[in-house]
């Protein structure tokens, strides 16, 4: 069984190629380059230096979202159209799940934290000592009400993922449990992790795990903007105002007023 | 024939349509896909990028999957994939730039960046089998307007552009002004055909210093000053009044430079290309003027004017005849500018 994991979700682009229980290859980078310049040269260079022949990938993982809006469809489109040529399905992972899963082991809760921007983090809490087991799933809140329900676990807690730095000072005033902070090799997203991640769901679900490329679809975790002033619009009768743009125009207005 | 077959894909989402089509030797074209997310645009007055960059997601492998089998093709039969990198919505572009590198890296396929507005202009190739450069050609779309000259196949002069808002734009805000909603450009095309054209006054944009050059914000200005004075004074508004007298002032503009052009340059072709170029106004006055001149007037159907990818296809094959070739490391650039790389 071989899976080409791949990853845009967040900072990092990368791409893994996973055989059973052995990870031929891995490639991550955060550089100054969109994911969009990056990613597919760095699958032709894993692909080239591993000689794989491409045909024999069995399936696509991706870390489905939550994340960055364009980078989740930077790594799907990019898995769609490789799954389209390949005629080969996809397994999406939440992105939350693979942070958490690099902490391999640990006796303290995992608790990933990504800058969703809008005050709020990605984030869930999770064990990783023999096997993920998920304690509170993926999800999309202020930092510090992650922060209050990690203190009612009362858990040492290891954080990781690219919104630690960001909440930092929140951590420090509001937590009242012990916690450490992950080293670089394991506070970012992992596209090794995402594969390994995806072969156990495999095994474990047989091809339930697997979504056809046509449909698969990015987890934003969020409405996006807009639909939101749609269904307020709905609610509130002002569908013409909204296609005449003038919601759209004076929310934004209220935005930029709010940030 | 003596040339051998090429057959490319063209794949197109650098705004709210997600097309893609298969083209035989740049002007065969054996599909035409297009799926439009105008109906929930339409909702929001305009276009909305996250929604259409998220849409695009969701369309890209049907679309993609429904122009290769209507063309009996497989991916093994495709010489290159010609993809639009811009310009246009920049979240949008990254759909099908992503989903096309990652066909090609997979399916081991050149791969073609095309320019939208090239696109456009190939259209005019589709549409007549005869057309060969040079010619002057008016692209006027919802984003753009460009008057060029197309010197050779992917050869271009800029002669003149807008300085301000595109004229498909200047359509949607009036229409929206005047309560016809989204998109502007049919819904003032039909409700001209009600009204009198010579009804209001309305300026011709000029810019100075550069006789080739749009402007039509000055023009929209002068339409909602009409509305709101009209309004004031209690007088009642013809819609279809304003929309003909606002359409006339465009298109005389628009004419009236591209024959401006032709005059100047004695060039003896002339086309029309973009989605507005199917406003019925700017055909019948583009067509009149040529025949005046004795220069031969080309328009594509409505289907090759609106975003499509036949005309990627098309684009891409002139192209791939000159050698080009894109890398994986292809980027979506927003503000892409004609004829660079």
């Amino acid at each position: 069984m071989k899976i080409f994991a791949i990853e845009a979700s967040g900072p990092v682009a990368g791409c893994a190629v996973l055989e059973d229980d052995k990870l031929l290859g891995e490639y991550r980078i955060q550089n100054r380059l969109t994911h969009s310049q990056t990613l597919v040269p760095i699958m032709e260079e894993l692909t080239k230096r591993l000689d794989l022949d491409l045909a024999s990938v069995d399936a696509i993982a991706l870390t489905e979202g939550p994340g960055s809006f364009t980078g989740l469809r930077i790594g799907a489109a990019t898995a769609k159209g490789m799954g389209f040529a390949l005629k080969k399905p996809i397994i999406g992972i939440p992105t939350t799940d693979a942070l958490a899963a690099a902490a391999f082991g640990t006796d303290a809760l995992v608790c990933p934290l990504m800058d969703a921007r809008r005050g709020q983090v990605y984030t869930g809490i999770y064990e990783e000592k023999d096997h993920p087991v998920t304690l509170r799933p993926c999800c999309a809140v202020p930092a510090g009400e992650i922060l209050e329900d990690l203190n009612a676990r009362g858990r040492e807690v290891l954080f990781l993922g690219d919104g630690v730095p960001a909440a930092m000072e929140l951590i420090q005033s509001k937590l009242q449990v012990s916690y450490r902070i992950a080293p670089a090799f394991m506070n970012r997203q992992s596209p090794a992790v995402t594969a390994t991640l995806a072969m156990a769901r495999w095994r474990e679900l047989g091809d339930k795990a697997l979504i056809n490329a046509d449909d698969f679809r990015p987890e934003y975790l969020r409405k996006s903007q807009a639909e939101r002033q749609l269904e307020e619009a709905r609610a509130e009768h002002a569908m013409d105002a909204l296609a005449a743009g003038r919601l759209l125009k004076d929310r934004k207005a209220q935005d930029h007023a709010g940030t | 024939m003596t040339e051998k077959t090429c057959t490319i894909l063209g794949i197109e989402s650098s705004c709210d349509e997600t097309a893609a089509a298969v083209v035989v030797n740049g002007r065969d074209v054996r599909s035409n896909v297009i799926s439009s997310q105008i109906d929930i645009h339409t909702l929001y007055g305009g276009v909305v990028p996250e929604i259409a960059s998220r849409k695009h997601t969701e369309r890209i492998n049907q679309v993609v999957g429904q122009a290769l089998r209507e063309a009996g093709t497989s991916l093994q039969d495709l010489d290159a994939v010609a993809v639009t990198y811009g310009p246009g919505l920049v979240g949008a572009l990254l759909v099908g730039v992503s989903f096309a590198k990652a066909l090609c890296f997979a399916g081991n396929i050149p791969l073609i960046g095309v320019h939208h507005i090239e696109g456009h202009i190939s259209a005019n190739f589709i549409a007549d089998k005869t057309l060969e450069p040079p010619f002057v050609c008016l692209v006027v779309s919802g984003g753009h307007t460009h008057l060029v000259v197309v010197r050779d196949y992917g050869e271009y002069e800029i002669l003149g552009r807008t300085q301000d808002d595109a004229a498909g734009e200047a359509f949607d805000k009036v229409a929206r002004a005047i309560g016809l909603g989204y998109p502007g450009g049919p819904k003032i095309d039909k409700a001209a055909r009600e009204g009198n054209p010579d009804a209001i006054s309305f300026p011709r944009g000029k810019v100075t210093g550069s006789e080739y050059d749009f402007s039509f914000s000055g023009l929209k200005s002068a339409v909602l000053n009409y509305l709101n004075t009209e309004k004031m004074q209690g007088h009642e508004i013809s819609v279809p009044d304003v929309a003909a007298s606002f359409q006339k002032s465009v298109v005389e503009v628009l004419v009236g430079h591209a024959m401006e052009a032709l005059d100047q340059l004695g060039m003896k072709k002339f086309a029309l290309a973009g989605g507005v170029a199917s406003n019925s106004a700017l055909r019948a006055k583009a067509r009149e003027e040529c025949e005046k001149r004795g220069v031969s007037f080309y328009c594509p159907p409505p289907i090759l004017c609106t975003d499509n990818a036949a005309m990627i296809g098309c684009a891409g094959y002139y192209e791939f005849r000159k050698g080009v070739r894109s890398d994986f490391s292809l980027n979506a650039v927003p503000n892409l500018e004609l004829g660079k790389r």
